[in-house]
């Protein structure tokens, strides 16, 4: 039996071109403040179960929540990055039952959220709706007992309040994104915006990002939309395109058979590689929202809002841009690339000081992924002008670059160090007449035509010299000596 | 009733301060009157005679440093039990929070103790305070020290019987819908529901959030004022604690009532009000002319409506506030095979049959479907209430009205019917609507021999002149 890509038995890729994949994402986004929501207590990652706890964040009868205006900041800064309209908002109740919910209710915004209508611009240039960006407290955690950690057979399960009131914001797209990989892109762009504000670290795998995916499906031209899934427990941008996909083929499956898909929310099970379903549009919680009594209304100034427009930093488009003009040549990938790893800077600056563009980004994409280290923008745009000069082959200058990366430094001391001292002209020139006299059948093949063979000069030519000679310099001789013949005779 | 000799929380804390008294001996006395009284009122639901000791022991030994412990230096205080103590059990007469102990004090605890104040013990209440006769306690009812067959009023029955019986000479109480007034009046005491955001509700176990208020028990309108001033002003750990500090009452409760346009507010005043509160109702505003107020009938329409829109907007608040006690922290568990079979089990045990009753009313009204039709509606009443008060306040400067239509009704008299028992609340329940200020002052007796209390309603902050004309009624008697 065959596996397809997906993981499942006779499933392809679901680039069905009759259909139409449509997914809207939520996530959540936990803000980077020191302290809770509602509370004093520290918002930190990890720690002895619940240390991190107070009256508030444990809800204890006759505790009452005030609100972090750090957080509103952050969610500000959100939400102007996201062009988002900045409004007058109103917390809610969100009630339902569930032990890690140590009020029952979670205190979250709902018809009247502090950020509404904005647009995220993906890496493509197309621009995806943001329908609402709120704030809204964290629950804790619990964890299962016995049975395998499943919640139906577990002994007894213990419950962890120091995430309990942690702030989040949580982003709503529009239905807009047409594909698994648009979606990775817009989370990873999200991701990006988010810690270039300092809104979020964005870190999927503590859980400080969090998405929730809708996925329906529709015939390719139909402007209605299908009935749509919500999908759980999606923890890595690589499960998010797989879940997507598989959806997106279960949904067109059951359509395709004349099937009707049932709105559902449905859990993602990594290591089968398929959604499950969890509840139906039936047994969906009526939260019974209606306005928290504990808070007032939350209506930013315009002018604290303007002042915090002016702080922000530049954006990862913004960024983009400013790049792409330093080096019109470049692929966008590595613009993308170099931007998302926050090596744009370090790339331009190193441009600024008459380096190559296209030779910068490389080493900035290719061999800097562990971060520039101690690397310094000046020694980046020397290292690239002696590769233009041949000072330097390509194989040398990234060891160079590590060096760099390492401890510091020119590039000119660190390719002394590891005895990468160019040969000089007369020197590689000699080398070349020798490779020619003693291989005479092999130049005289290569002068006629075959153009392989210049590669076993080379070849010849890096072995004699333990890696010295320059390839290109090489070749550049080999052609030198050849037109001379060809002049001669 | 009593032993104690009948001192006044101000001459307490004279006594105290200038060594005349000590505050070991005040302690002491009100003690022994709750040993002698408590086993026919059931005041209280804890005394703290050991912690009382200890912290009289204190204030005598700061008066002998010549420290000044405070404005309520050694005064007696009773704490309705919905105020979180830390170290000592706090119930609201109720079940569910069996075994649970605060980590912490209330905003009102905090600063009573800082004003001298000695707590002697936790009162009984209607369970989670929803209730107008202290009959819906876990821990049986609390008997009126005026009559015992006769029920003390509710919620903060308990608070208002311990001042009545002289347990203490003041005490505090929360007013959702009428739980201080309505109690003082059946008790015969003073009971001051604030304005909204004039005390912080930290440490104050939610029943329905914006309408919840702490106030003051007192025999005397002047204890009254003390008390308020001690626990009113900003809190930060209260976002509806009104930001703005206020002039303390008691520096003008003798400024009397010349001038003052009083109105007397017919929709609170006519249909259902038993003719022995009527005419106490009439001997008061007689009081008021003779001090100089001139007084007319005042018509707020929409207050007809507040009793209706109280009891969809108060169980709504309820049924979220009392979710929390769900077995998984703290109080009652009862066990169960899952997580939500031991939530409904523990529930079901732990709550009694009124919080139980407004818990599913509150539950409907929040509903998919219903929202518009109940808590939006009964909001947008409460709207139209707020905005009729207003234009009213550009008329007067106060308005009276009876407290409750009856004087004090007998124990299990209303039980049965829950209606009858709201009804019990007609006149108080507009006040908490709209956030403003009231006070019920004890003004005569009834046929029955029992209190009549009359109610002076305020515009917000209007504490002040609302104090005033409470000093000029208190006065005339």
């Amino acid at each position: 039996m065959s596996t397809g890509i997906l993981g499942v038995p006779g499933l392809g890729a679901p680039a069905d071109t009759e259909w139409e994949t449509v997914v809207g994402l939520e996530v959540h986004a936990e803000l980077a403040t020191e302290t809770k929501l509602f509370s004093a207590s520290p918002n930190r990652f990890g720690g002895e179960p619940n240390t991190h706890i107070d009256p508030v964040s444990l809800g204890l009868p006759g505790s009452l929540p005030v609100l972090n205006q750090k957080a509103v900041e952050l969610a500000v800064r959100v939400g102007l990055a996201l062009d988002c309209r900045i409004q007058r908002s109103v917390f809610a109740r969100k009630n339902y039952f569930y032990p890690d919910m140590p009020k029952d209710f979670q205190i979250s915004q709902y018809d009247e959220p502090i950020n509404t209508d904005g647009w995220l611009e993906l890496p493509s240039g197309k621009r995806i709706g943001i329908e609402r960006a709120h704030l809204e407290e964290d629950t804790g955690k619990t964890v299962h007992i016995g049975g395998g950690g499943r919640i139906h057979e577990a002994g007894y399960s213990l419950v962890d309040y120091n995430r309990a009131g942690v702030p989040l914001i949580e982003i709503v797209s529009r239905p807009e994104l047409r594909s698994a990989s648009e979606a990775r892109q817009y989370v990873a762009e999200l991701r990006a915006i988010l810690v270039a504000v300092g809104a979020s670290d964005g870190k999927m795998e503590e859980g400080s990002l969090r998405v929730d995916c809708n996925v329906s499906v529709r015939p390719r031209g139909s402007d209605r939309l299908g009935a749509r899934c919500e999908i759980k427990n999606v923890n890595s941008l690589r499960s998010l395109g797989r879940a997507i996909e598989y959806e997106a083929r279960r949904q067109i499956d059951l359509l395709s058979s004349g099937q009707p898909v049932e709105q559902q929310t449905r859990h993602w099970n990594e290591d089968d590689g398929r959604t499950h379903a969890l509840r139906s549009k039936e047994q969906d919680y009526d939260y019974r929202y209606f306005p928290e009594p504990d808070l007032l209304p939350l209506d930013p100034s315009a002018k604290w809002v303007e002042q915090i427009r002016r702080g922000l930093p530049a954006l990862p488009r913004d960024r983009r841009l400013r790049l792409a003009e330093a080096a019109p040549s470049v692929d966008a990938g590595h613009i993308a690339l170099a931007v998302e790893c926050s090596l744009d800077e370090l790339a331009l600056a190193a441009m600024s000081g008459g380096a190559v563009p296209e030779r910068v980004l490389t080493h900035v994409v290719h061999n800097l992924a562990g971060g520039p280290g101690q690397l310094a923008a000046e020694a980046l745009a020397d290292l690239v002008q002696m590769e233009e000069a041949g000072e330097l082959t390509a194989t040398q200058a990234k060891k160079v670059l590590a060096v760099l990366v390492d401890e510091g430094g020119t590039p000119r001391q660190a390719a002394r160090e590891l005895g990468f001292e160019a040969m000089d002209a007369g020197e590689l020139e000699a080398l070349v007449d020798g490779l020619i006299a003693e291989n005479p059948d092999e130049w005289s093949r290569w002068c006629g035509g075959e153009a392989k063979l210049a590669g076993f000069f080379v070849g010849r030519a890096m072995k004699a010299t333990g890696g010295r000679a320059d390839g290109k310099a090489v070749t550049l001789l080999l052609n030198a000596r050849r037109s001379c013949e060809s002049g001669s005779a | 009733m009593t032993a104690v000799e009948p001192m006044t929380a101000v001459e307490i804390a004279a006594a105290v301060k200038s060594g005349r008294r000590s505050a070991r001996s005040v302690v002491d006395d009100h003690l022994s009157a709750i040993e002698a009284g408590e086993a026919e009122v059931h005041a209280f639901n804890l005394v703290a005679a050991e912690q009382a000791r200890t912290r009289a022991g204190q204030i005598d030994a700061a008066v002998a440093a010549g420290i000044d412990p405070g404005p309520l230096a050694g005064v007696p205080v009773a704490l309705k039990d919905n105020l979180c103590t830390r170290g000592l059990a706090t119930t609201c007469s109720s079940r569910i929070l069996d075994g649970w102990i605060p980590p912490y004090d209330a905003t009102v605890v905090e600063r009573l103790h800082d004003a001298g104040a000695v707590f002697v013990g936790k009162t009984n209440m209607d369970e989670f305070a929803m209730g107008s006769s202290t009959e819906n306690s876990a821990f049986g009812p609390t008997r009126n020290p005026c009559d015992p067959s006769r029920v003390p009023g509710g919620s903060s029955g308990g608070s208002a019987a311990a001042v009545a019986a002289g347990f203490a000479p003041v005490a505090l109480g929360t007013d959702t819908g009428g739980s201080i007034r309505q109690p003082a009046a059946l008790c015969g005491v003073v009971g001051v529901k604030p304005t909204y955001g004039l005390v912080s509700r930290y440490g104050l176990v939610a029943f329905a959030s914006s309408l919840d208020q702490i106030g003051p028990f007192a025999a005397t309108v002047a204890d009254a004022a003390a008390v308020l001033d001690a626990i009113s002003g900003p809190d930060g750990r209260d976002s509806t604690s009104i930001a703005a500090p206020q002039p303390p009452v008691s520096d003008t409760l003798d400024d009397g009532v010349d001038g003052l346009r009083i109105g007397v507010l017919a929709e609170l005043s006519g249909d259902g009000i038993a003719p022995d509160v009527a005419s106490g109702l009439r001997a008061a505003v007689g009081a008021l002319e003779s001090a100089g107020a001139r007084v007319a009938r005042a018509s707020v329409p929409a207050a007809a409506y507040g009793l209706s829109a109280y009891y969809l907007i108060a169980p709504a608040e309820a049924s979220s506030n009392l979710a929390r006690y769900d077995g998984v922290r703290y109080g009652l568990r009862v066990d169960a095979q899952s997580t939500p079979e031991m939530n409904t089990a523990t529930r079901s045990a732990g709550f009694g049959e009124e919080v139980k009753r407004r818990i599913m009313i509150g539950t409907y009204a929040l509903s998919a479907g219903y929202y518009d039709a109940y808590y939006g509606k009964a909001q947008k009443v409460r709207t139209l209430i707020i905005d009729d008060f207003a234009s009213v306040w550009e008329e007067f400067d106060l308005l009276v009205s009876p407290t409750s239509p009856t004087t004090a009704f007998s124990l299990g008299e209303r039980t049965a019917d829950p209606m009858a028992m709201y009804m019990s609340d007609v006149c108080t329940v507009p006040v908490n609507l709209t956030g403003q200020a009231a006070v019920s002052v004890p003004y005569g007796v009834g046929e029955d021999g029992l209190p009549v209390g009359v109610q002076i309603l305020a515009p917000a902050l209007g504490e002040p002149v609302m104090f005033r004309a409470a000093a000029v009624l208190e006065a005339s008697l």
